[in-house]
């Protein structure tokens, strides 16, 4: 499979990462070139496979803790790391006209 | 005493139970040489004052009689765990700023068995590379270089600076994560144990997240005996981490003398592939030989789908990865960069926070993610995952433990693959397959190749049975009697 140059812009768009012009020509060709080396799965027979997402320990239950506060009240926290704040809550540029 | 900071963690231990030096000593020793290591850029912040502080509670609870495990030892931390009001970067520019307002789990174990924090170490950014040279704080120097070559060489990645610190004597151990083999593969061209135990037995919390179904903490340590003490501490439940494993752990210091007498060691037939060094195989033959000797018996093997991990990995590791980093979107972590309207700020903020692999990654994990080609590649990876898994499950039901090399070659010069992504995955081909099946897997130090370059052989165990893997490294270890050391050239740059 090879990416061409409008199908990075739309990769770029879906990732929300802005590529210049000059990369999308040097992203095109190097995407495809580790595509065309990922095609070779399509060699492997797996109608009857099941696909796994994780090693996790077979059968064992993914464990899910009550459904009650546990921690929290730690605003100052959450935020201390955010570029922009205002009045304890995230800034980001205006979303509504 | 001269030399304190040669000495490996279990050696430090007693000394300092001993009282041949104080703790305050042993800092001041291990800060001296993480001063004069700065030409190999291991640390990406450093915490020396902190480390002094903590020098004087521990020399206390050794005076009385109330040291923890591992009491007043330093230790150096990949910059990819948290650390509580200590800047973790993840090696990335995105993070460049970001300071943790809570503990990761493995560093606490660690802290809570009174090891001490000397810095943050360089890695890949985001732990995706494996040559340390897509850190945004500029590549980790390998203390070892080519004979008598003026030419950096690569520390292997993504754990780079995990395993440079303990080649140069600076920390007793540290710890990494290894995602396809970013603590083995690094181990391995460095001369130091790495080692990466089953998926679930250390918690994610606090570990920023590349591949979440793969990533696992570890350890590097100057032998099998020190990475067995520093699993006790780092192995852990957390109910934090759903996947994290409520098996009990077992004392692995003691597995370290069971004896292998008997059990089975399997030689996978595809691991002879074209592009490995005669070199390493004849230090795998060697190796066959030494397990042979011990009393161990030696099968060959076959792991039919093994040849598809790697491309499997570049398909699952991607989509995890896109899914795990679509949080630095310039709200929430330090960095953005500012524009009128939110996509805008969106885009620019994260095509000038990741660097170049990173984004490479993004983009292929969102690619086969995406609507149309979902099945076709993120699922049919998936399924390729279990046969691999089933591969393993199948040779497993009749053998112990499995022998490979580390990697296909010794360490690499610094620019040597950072322009060709592929041959830098394929480094990654002995390791990648353990993490798709979340097995254990060590890498031990075994030789010098003809330029002087440390390789390593690979043991992978069944899930959960870290004690066999430590006990089989032994013998490995013994057999090979590795005492080699690099030359201390950055001592004078």
């Amino acid at each position: 499979m090879s990416i061409d140059k409008n199908l990075v812009r739309k990769i770029a768009k879906l990732s929300r990462i802005s590529v210049s012009e000059d990369d999308v020509k040097d992203l095109s060709e190097e995407l495809s070139k580790i595509l065309e080396w990922i095609e070779q799965l399509s060699q492997v027979n797996t109608n009857e496979v099941e696909p796994i997402f994780s090693s996790f320990e077979e059968g064992a239950e993914l464990k899910k803790r009550k459904d009650e506060i546990a921690d929290g009240g730690y605003r100052e926290n959450i935020i201390a790391n955010a570029p922009k704040t205002k009045e304890g809550f995230f800034l980001v540029p205006k979303i509504i006209d | 005493m001269k030399d304190i900071t040669k000495l490996s963690l279990h050696q430090t231990r007693d000394a300092l139970n001993k009282k041949q030096f104080s703790c305050k000593e042993l800092i001041a020793s291990h800060v001296k040489e993480m001063e004069s290591s700065r030409p190999l850029n291991l640390f990406i912040t450093e915490t020396m004052d902190h480390a002094i502080k903590s020098a004087e509670i521990s020399d206390n609870n050794i005076k009385n009689k109330k040291q923890r495990n591992l009491e007043g030892l330093p230790f150096g931390i990949k910059d990819m765990f948290c650390t509580k009001d200590i800047k973790t970067t993840a090696s990335s520019k995105m993070l460049s700023n970001f300071i943790p307002p809570y503990e990761s789990t493995v560093t606490k174990n660690l802290w809570n068995d009174g090891a001490i924090l000397l810095g943050k170490l360089n890695n890949d950014e985001f732990a995706m590379g494996s040559s340390n040279e897509t850190s945004f704080f500029g590549p980790t120097k390998n203390p070892w270089k080519i004979n008598d070559s003026k030419n950096y060489i690569v520390p292997g990645g993504s754990s780079g600076g995990s395993a440079a610190a303990v080649a140069a004597n600076v920390g007793v151990a540290s710890i990494g994560t290894d995602t396809g083999g970013s603590l083995r593969q690094p181990a391995s061209f460095t001369g130091t144990v790495g080692f990466k135990p089953t998926y679930g037995r250390c918690s994610r919390w606090g570990i920023i997240a590349f591949a979440s179904s793969l990533d696992q903490a570890g350890t590097i340590t100057k032998n099998v005996k020190d990475s067995a003490i520093v699993l006790n501490s780092i192995c852990s439940y957390d109910p934090k981490d759903s996947t994290s494993s409520n098996k009990p752990i077992p004392d692995f210091e003691k597995s370290l003398e069971k004896s292998v007498k008997g059990k089975k060691v399997g030689i996978p037939k595809e691991f002879y592939q074209e592009g490995i060094a005669e070199e390493i195989l004849n230090l795998w033959d060697n190796g066959k030989k030494w397990l042979k000797e011990s009393g161990a018996e030696i099968v060959d093997i076959s792991l039919p789908n093994i040849k598809y991990a790697l491309p499997c990995y570049y398909i699952i590791a991607p989509a995890e990865a896109s899914s795990n980093l679509a949080r630095y979107d310039g709200v929430k972590f330090t960095h953005r960069v500012e524009a009128d309207n939110i996509n805008d700020m969106y885009e620019l903020t994260r095509s000038d926070g990741f660097g170049e692999e990173v984004k490479r990654r993004i983009m292929i994990g969102t690619y086969v993610l995406s609507s149309g080609y979902y099945d076709a590649y993120y699922l049919k990876a998936q399924k390729v995952r279990a046969l691999i898994t089933e591969d393993f499950k199948n040779v497993f039901k009749d053998i112990d433990v499995i022998l490979t090399p580390s990697t296909p070659t010794s360490a690499f010069e610094i620019g040597e693959k950072i322009d060709d992504p592929l041959s830098m995955y394929l480094n990654d081909v002995f390791t990648v397959p353990v993490n798709l099946a979340g097995l254990p897997a060590v890498s031990v130090p075994v030789g010098l190749d003809k330029n002087s370059l440390p390789l390593g052989l690979q043991l992978i165990g069944k899930s959960f049975d870290e004690e066999t893997i430590l006990s089989f490294a032994s013998v490995i270890e013994k057999s090979a009697n590795f005492k080699h050391s690099p030359k201390e050239w950055w001592k004078n740059e």
